[in-house]
């Protein structure tokens, strides 16, 4: 006889813990969106800090060169091997340079270069803003007259933005040349054969999806790890930076999977580019 | 001057400050006092505009500061210099960096006369040969000196000090505490100390405030404090102050605080 209020209490206890995770989300939603038009509206306003912008280029680009480049490289090996063996029962295998390079140039490469990036970066813009804010840094950058937004988030966000597609150039040009290495070694395919055909079906329209889609993987990876280290609480503490590393690297991975999935959608099915 | 008027600060259900009425003249040194979690903290962030508060007005130097937008509340904020409770100094930057920081970014000064202010500063907080080394490998007390050096940087007319000898041994809060007395007297700028360090308090302050519940309790010089009757406040003050400060050699007071001459 006391299950049915037991119930209607339970039912009325989730809805609220429903409500609850609703508006929590929003209310992040919101936040987020509010610091991203900060940032832009930042970017374009003086004074324009180069040396800060260069440091983060440094930071980002040239640090991450090497891990994104051994990515890249062993991600075209395995499109190659993995092309190969599967073109090869339809006697088609000469297309795997082909599959290697629009896969790579329109997918993998600025995905991968994100995916690495995001966990490196993304994370690393986290927990050093969240230290920031919890070492009251940041306060204290407020109290000097100094906008935290155009000082911290600007030159990471442009960072970003500029670097990523950088990267993505070479990570596509190591993933090309991975794929070119496993079928040549492991095949034995014709490498001047495969140059052709990377050379025929690699257009201009596919480096500008590729380009399209690093720069906006570069912005989310930015816009997440930023606001996630911002969004901490002066009182959160060890445990909070851990927390909100943690939660900025998962953010940044779905958000790049969405973007990706939506880019495709607009790029592909709207726009119409090939 | 600096004027505090009717100012409600929540945070979720928690009242943190609730119609907080303070004056603060020019020149003076306040000592903001309470138990921990009373909103001293809070109070300093509201009066440099950190937090935005609830209801109420803050006017500093006849500007309401509450209200302003980024840019002009950025002008006002070059007035103050602020010593966090950590100091907050910039790991990624040297020391000299970290004090030379807000002349970097609001002044055109070429790098050499900036070095001679950071020395200068330096000077003023009894350090010197430190300019190059970085937070992480200063004591707790340097990095204090450090962090009121960088406040001093702008030649600020108000100092807020948070907590400024929490955390350090004795000797170096005395030495702190007789640094700030000293800059006091000659800078002549208004300070704000939140503290509950008894000794600190009545070692800098020429005004007391007690806050308690988000209101204040008990305003006054030192002498006035120590003969208010509010209870709570002759708790705070009584297990806290110098015995100097308290005539310890009355033995009824002696037996309800349970110090010996020592004032331990």
């Amino acid at each position: 006889m006391n299950n049915p209020p037991t119930e209607t209490a339970s039912s009325g206890e989730f809805s609220n813990i429903l409500k609850n995770r609703l508006h929590y989300m929003l209310s992040e939603i919101g936040d987020a969106v509010s610091l991203l038009g900060e940032t832009i509206y930042q970017i374009f306003r003086r004074p324009f800090q180069l040396n800060l912008l260069i440091k983060q280029l440094l930071l980002i680009g040239f640090n991450s060169l090497s891990v994104v480049l051994v990515s890249g490289f062993f991600t075209g090996m395995v499109l190659g091997v993995q092309g190969y063996v599967q073109l090869k029962p339809y006697a088609v295998e000469g297309s795997v340079a082909q599959f290697v390079s629009v896969s790579v140039v329109k997918e993998l490469g600025p995905m991968i270069t994100a995916f690495v990036l995001s966990g490196r970066i993304g994370a690393s813009i986290t927990a050093e803003l969240s230290t920031m804010k919890v070492t009251e840094q940041i306060d204290a950058l407020e109290v000097m007259g100094t906008n935290p937004v155009k000082y911290l988030v600007v030159p990471r966000f442009l960072a970003c933005s500029i670097m990523l597609p950088t990267l993505t150039i070479f990570s596509t040009f190591a993933g090309i040349f991975g794929g070119f290495v496993a079928v040549v070694s492991l095949f034995g395919f014709n490498g001047y054969f495969y140059v052709l055909e990377v050379q025929k079906h690699l257009f201009v329209g596919s480096v500008l999806i590729s380009l399209i889609k690093a720069t906006s993987f570069g912005m989310a990876i930015a816009a997440v790890g930023c606001y996630k280290g911002f969004s901490i609480s002066t009182a959160g503490g060890a445990e909070g930076v851990g927390i909100a590393t943690t939660g900025s690297a998962v953010v940044s991975l779905i958000t790049i999977l969405v973007l990706d999935f939506v880019l495709n959608h607009i790029l592909f099915n709207i726009l119409g580019m090939i | 001057m600096i004027s505090v008027r009717d100012v409600r600060k929540t945070f979720g259900d928690n009242t943190v400050l609730n119609g907080l009425d303070l004056e603060i003249p020019r020149g003076e040194t306040l000592i903001i006092m309470g138990r921990s979690g009373c909103g001293k903290s809070v109070l300093l962030k509201v009066i440099a505009g950190l937090l935005a508060v609830d209801t109420g007005e803050v006017w500093i130097d006849g500007t309401e500061i509450t209200t302003l937008k980024k840019k002009p509340l950025n002008q006002i904020r070059r007035k103050i210099g602020m010593l966090f409770q950590s100091a907050a100094l910039f790991d990624s930057m040297s020391v000299a960096e970290n004090i030379a920081f807000m002349l970097d970014q609001h002044t055109d000064l070429s790098e050499q006369d900036m070095r001679k202010i950071v020395e200068e500063k330096l000077k003023l907080v009894d350090l010197d040969g430190v300019q190059d080394l970085r937070p992480a490998q200063l004591s707790g007390g340097m990095r204090k000196r450090v962090g009121l050096a960088r406040a001093l940087a702008f030649n600020p007319e108000i100092i807020l000090y948070d907590e400024p000898t929490t955390g350090l041994d004795p000797v170096t809060c005395t030495e702190i505490n007789e640094l700030i007395r000293d800059l006091n007297q000659q800078l002549k700028v208004t300070s704000i100390v939140v503290t509950h360090d008894m000794h600190s308090a009545f070692s800098v302050g020429t005004l007391m405030v007690m806050l308690h519940e988000g209101k204040q309790i008990a305003y006054g010089t030192p002498e006035e404090i120590i003969n208010e009757d509010h209870p709570i406040l002759q708790q705070f003050v009584l297990f806290g102050a110098p015995n100097q400060i308290l005539n310890i050699d009355d033995p009824t007071l002696k037996e309800f605080t349970g110090r010996n001459d020592n004032g331990f």
